[in-house]
């Protein structure tokens, strides 16, 4: 019988009573009185100096409180960037100033000009209309080899040309790669792109900067998935404001994807104009300004070689990159495309040699940044796709292929850097090929075949770096910040208890699953622990949400401090019962002495704590609160096998997943419910990458796709009915190096489908005699009928 | 996006060349011109009400002619601000050819759109460009030629179906109201 609490129970999320019936408290609830408003006028060119920029008339207009230009922000800082990337020559990246407001140059469609800061919100949008601003247009760089051209336009002109760094990975291997490949019995290559995507987290960015003139305390209200690191990079970076002046507010958020990771440009200007102006100022971004705001995610472009040897095992992978930076480095932009990518291309397997080349390229486009599964859904698509192509190519079984070269044994030193903990790749695989009914398949596309339809089975593996990071190893590869999580655990006098999480929830469910662990833990009901994150004034310094780290690193720091609190109460708790600490037990929220009928209650306990009359005050403190930072020792890997059945229909190109399955390893799962909806959505977005989504430039670099009429989100009616959709996590090698033996699912699901979903379009393609080997994402309508046609 | 046309006038080029210089006749054929002002030497200036698919905005902007070759061709560019709308910018190359009846009027125009008439409208972009020039000719034709008669408005053979409609309204009619 599943369970009704505690580790492995499908609680219920209490945080939804209040998101579903309109009660959260998200950043654009929140209003200070006198609040001022603020409107960025944005650039509409992509590349081009401003000669001119005249605010005089604007300020003149009514309720205009005061207009700010990069003038403003001469002497402050810019945008740090908080991840060094080193080049395969040994050289730093460059790294180009980034302005809060554009200074002298506007270098995409969107980038500031000026913030109007005015008494109403329609003030500050008609007094934009007033700012005479003449640009001087510049050739617009968009396309990476193209910007990579001798003689190409430069988005900075302080730098010597367009690429950022050239990075080698593992570049003592290189030679020996390229020597495997070329020895290699088969060769496979593909080219492909793997598409540029926006976010669109459900609830748009947000900032609301705040000033009290009395203490010249500073405070920012703002839409983030990592309070502390807005406020260090924010403060110490940018505007030279101490932590002890500056608090980091960010209360309910509306999902994050990554792109709320960053700090941006708006909150510096806020917190700085409220206190240039002494009033709060807000900004709520709209729809259309968060298209070219909003950092973006992949965009990159790929040529992979896989080689085998004559009895199909792999022998080397090879693969070069471009990676599309955008205009500025956001704030983790350089660790994607290379240690969040090039230390995946193992994947599954026993690829004795792998060797990537990235090159970084500055663009006059939006900055690109980490997006659901950052640098691993780049790298499970390319070598999936690859993969499965051999598999056409040498006339093999693609789920044999896969099995042949599973890694086996664990734990498994991969040749790019990472060491695999656990994992049983055969496990998932059966367990997916279980779910997908791969024996049925051939009935099942008899019986497309029979309605004038092409039916397609696609299959994929992937494999994920999660629970980031160990400190010292990512200090090792250029991160400017420790990686580790930490947890406050408050119990109060009466036994109810506080956890100061340095995680953020902003959708995942921490509020249901964190009390879950406590409960196992303790043994009292889960409605007694109360979460709290978000806030720099009462959480202890965490880095935030993202990377699938929460449960790996904040609920390891959880349990941690968890288990200092209860090896205190175990003391009082002794003492209160005249016994040995070592004879103490704990257990469904009563202590015992082992081998007698004498108890003592949770809630006594903590009382005694706070009520310390008959308390051993000479060896212990009184109260019940203690912190804990955990630093991981090595990264988590899930990883799973995904299967995917499209149907095509060949007139129209039109693409209909009839069934869609997953077989995760999590390791340990705290809330199978919460789980399931996390794979749910990953995929959901990954359907939507496969299908649907693409960001557009022109080549001016005008952005196209900058509304829901041209950017395709995927709607329900998009992904598969509710009976054919199966995520399964049975498969469990608990994680070797943290507490709780949990590796993290909030990405897999972006990260595994794209390629099962591609394969099963080629696949079915291939079974209607259209010898297609490639369509890049998304795959829409259009793209698929023209490929079918071309082959024919 | 480019568009390539030509059109008939009944009129000698020297007559169409007279026109094309005048900022009246201008306004008058610019479809959404609310004023137009300035000389062929100096350029004109000019302010534009256009709806682009969800975007209505007032564009101002300035139109110059170059290369001017009187009474064989000139090269007309024009630059519109709309404000939060973004821009809109464009160029015609214009060459008159005297016919037995009058003039052909050659034109091949490119026009670039940028800011949120690109991120809201790029797929009507080039429709409404091809609009907005066969509009213009079309009235530009009108002007030279006097009012035309009541069945042959909307004969204009590329009008889109919408333009044609505009043009059943008669251009006088359409700049009075």
């Amino acid at each position: 019988m599943p369970k009704d609490h505690g580790i492995g129970a499908s609680t219920k999320r209490r945080e939804d009573v209040r998101f579903l019936t309109g009660v959260g408290n998200y950043t654009d609830d929140i209003n200070i009185h006198g609040q001022a408003y603020v409107h960025f006028l944005r650039s509409d060119v992509a590349h081009g100096r401003i000669t001119n920029l005249d605010t005089a008339a604007a300020a003149a207009m009514p309720g205009v409180v005061r207009i700010f230009t990069g003038a403003d922000f001469e002497g402050v800082g810019g945008l740090p960037c908080g991840w060094e990337v080193t080049d395969k020559h040994g050289q730093p990246m460059k790294e180009p100033a980034h302005p809060v407001l554009a200074q002298g140059k506007v270098r995409h469609v969107g980038d500031p000009i000026a913030a109007i800061v005015a008494d109403t919100l329609e003030q500050a949008r008609n007094a934009a209309e007033a700012i005479e601003v003449d640009i001087e247009e510049l050739p617009a760089v968009v396309d990476m080899k193209a910007a990579l051209a001798d003689g190409a336009t430069l988005v900075h002109d302080d730098l010597s040309d367009n690429l950022c760094y050239d990075w080698g990975f593992v570049e003592e291997n290189k030679a020996a790669v390229d020597a495997a490949i070329a020895n290699s019995a088969h060769v496979t290559t593909l080219e492909l792109v793997n598409n540029r995507l926006v976010a669109n987290p459900m609830e748009p960015r947000v900032a609301v900067g705040d000033y009290a003139r009395g203490t010249g305390d500073s405070t920012l209200y703002t839409t983030s998935q990592n309070p502390h690191v807005i406020r260090l990079l924010m403060g110490a970076f940018v505007l030279g404001i101490p932590e002890h002046k500056l608090r980091v507010v960010a209360p309910d958020v509306g999902g994050g994807f990554g792109t709320k990771i960053f700090h941006y440009a708006e909150e510096a200007f806020c917190t700085f104009a409220a206190k240039a102006i002494n009033r709060a100022v807000k900004w709520t971004s709209s729809r259309s300004e968060a298209f070219m705001s909003d950092c973006h995610g992949r965009d990159h472009v790929t040529k992979i070689e896989l080689g085998l040897d004559a009895d199909n095992n792999f022998t080397a992978l090879r693969c070069l990159t471009y990676a599309n930076m955008g205009a500025y480095l956001s704030t983790f932009a350089p660790s994607v495309p290379t240690w969040l990518h090039g230390t995946l291309l193992a994947g599954n397997y026993k690829t004795p040699l792998v060797y990537t080349n990235v090159k970084a390229v500055f663009t006059n486009t939006v900055p690109v940044d980490a997006y659901r599964g950052a640098g691993r859904p780049e790298a499970t698509y390319q070598l999936e796709r690859v993969i499965d192509k051999a598999a056409r190519e040498v006339g093999a079984d693609p789920v044999e292929l896969r099995r042949q070269n599973f890694i086996t044994e664990f734990p498994y030193q991969t040749p790019v850097a990472v060491v695999y903990d656990t994992g049983d790749y055969h496990a998932t695989m059966d367990k997916m090929l279980e779910l997908i009914d791969r024996d049925g398949f051939a009935a099942r596309r008899s019986a497309s075949e029979a309605k004038g339809k092409l039916r397609g089975l696609g299959i994929n593996c992937f494999i994920e770096a999660c629970g980031i990071a160990p400190s010292n190893l990512v200090g090792q590869l250029g991160a400017r910040a420790g990686l580790y999580e930490s947890a406050t655990v408050r119990v109060n006098a009466t036994g109810g208890l506080v956890v100061m999480t340095g995680s953020h929830s902003h959708g995942q469910g921490h509020e249901t699953a964190f009390p879950q662990v406590i409960s196992e833990m303790i043994g009292i009901p889960e409605e007694q622990v109360e979460i709290v994150h978000g806030d720099t004034a009462n959480t202890p310094m965490g880095m935030g949400t993202y990377g699938s780290r929460s449960i790996a690193v904040g609920g390891s720091a959880m349990v941690r401090a968890t288990e200092k609190i209860i090896n205190k109460t175990k003391k009082i708790a002794a003492h209160l019962m005249e016994a040995s600490e070592a004879d103490i037990e704990l257990k469904d929220g009563q202590f015992t002495v082992s081998g007698t009928d004498k108890s003592v209650a949770w809630g006594d306990v903590c009382l005694a704590a706070y009520v310390p009359h008959n308390y051993p005050l000479e060896d212990i403190e009184p109260g019940l609160e203690e912190t804990a930072f955990y630093d991981p020792s090595n990264f988590t890997y899930p990883a799973g096998a995904y299967a995917c059945e499209v149907e095509v229909d060949p007139e129209t190109g039109h693409v209909k997943i009839e069934k869609f399955v997953s077989a995760d390893d999590f390791g340990n799962v705290i809330n199978p419910m919460i789980v399931e909806g996390q794979v749910h959505g990953g995929i959901a977005q990954g359907i939507g990458q496969a299908l649907l989504e693409n960001c557009v430039y022109d080549d001016n670099g005008q952005l196209l796709s900058a509304s829901y009429m041209d950017y395709t989100m995927p709607r329900a009616d998009d992904l598969p009915h509710m009976d054919s959709y199966s995520v399964d996590h049975s498969c469990q090698t608990p994680c070797t190096h943290n507490p709780l033996g949990v590796k993290g699912c909030g990405e897999a699901g972006a990260i595994g489908s794209p390629p099962t979903v591609i394969n099963a379009i080629l696949d079915a393609l291939q079974s209607g005699g259209h010898k297609v080997d490639h369509i890049d994402m998304p795959a829409t309508p259009a793209r698929v009928w023209a490929a079918i046609n071309q082959a024919s | 996006m480019q568009l390539t046309n030509s059109r008939e006038i009944a009129a000698p080029p020297e007559t169409v060349w007279a026109a094309l210089l005048d900022p009246e006749v201008l306004k008058q054929c610019v479809p959404g011109c609310q004023d137009m002002s300035g000389t062929p030497e100096e350029g004109f200036q000019a302010t534009v009400v256009q709806k682009v698919g969800p975007v209505k905005a007032t564009f101002k902007g300035a139109v110059t002619l170059s290369e001017m070759v009187a009474p064989q061709s000139l090269t007309m560019t024009g630059e519109g601000k709309g404000g939060a709308a973004g821009f809109a910018k464009g160029g015609a190359e214009v060459r008159l050819e005297p016919t037995e009846t009058g003039t052909t009027l050659h034109y091949e125009v490119e026009a670039k759109v940028g800011g949120k008439l690109a991120q809201l409208g790029s797929r009507i972009i080039d429709g409404f460009a091809k609009k907005m020039a066969d509009q213009f000719f079309a009235n530009f034709q009108q002007a030279v030629e006097g009012p035309p008669a009541e069945d042959s408005a909307a004969d204009a053979p590329e009008a889109t179906d919408e333009a044609a409609g505009e043009a059943k309204k008669g251009w006088i009619k359409r700049l009075v109201s």
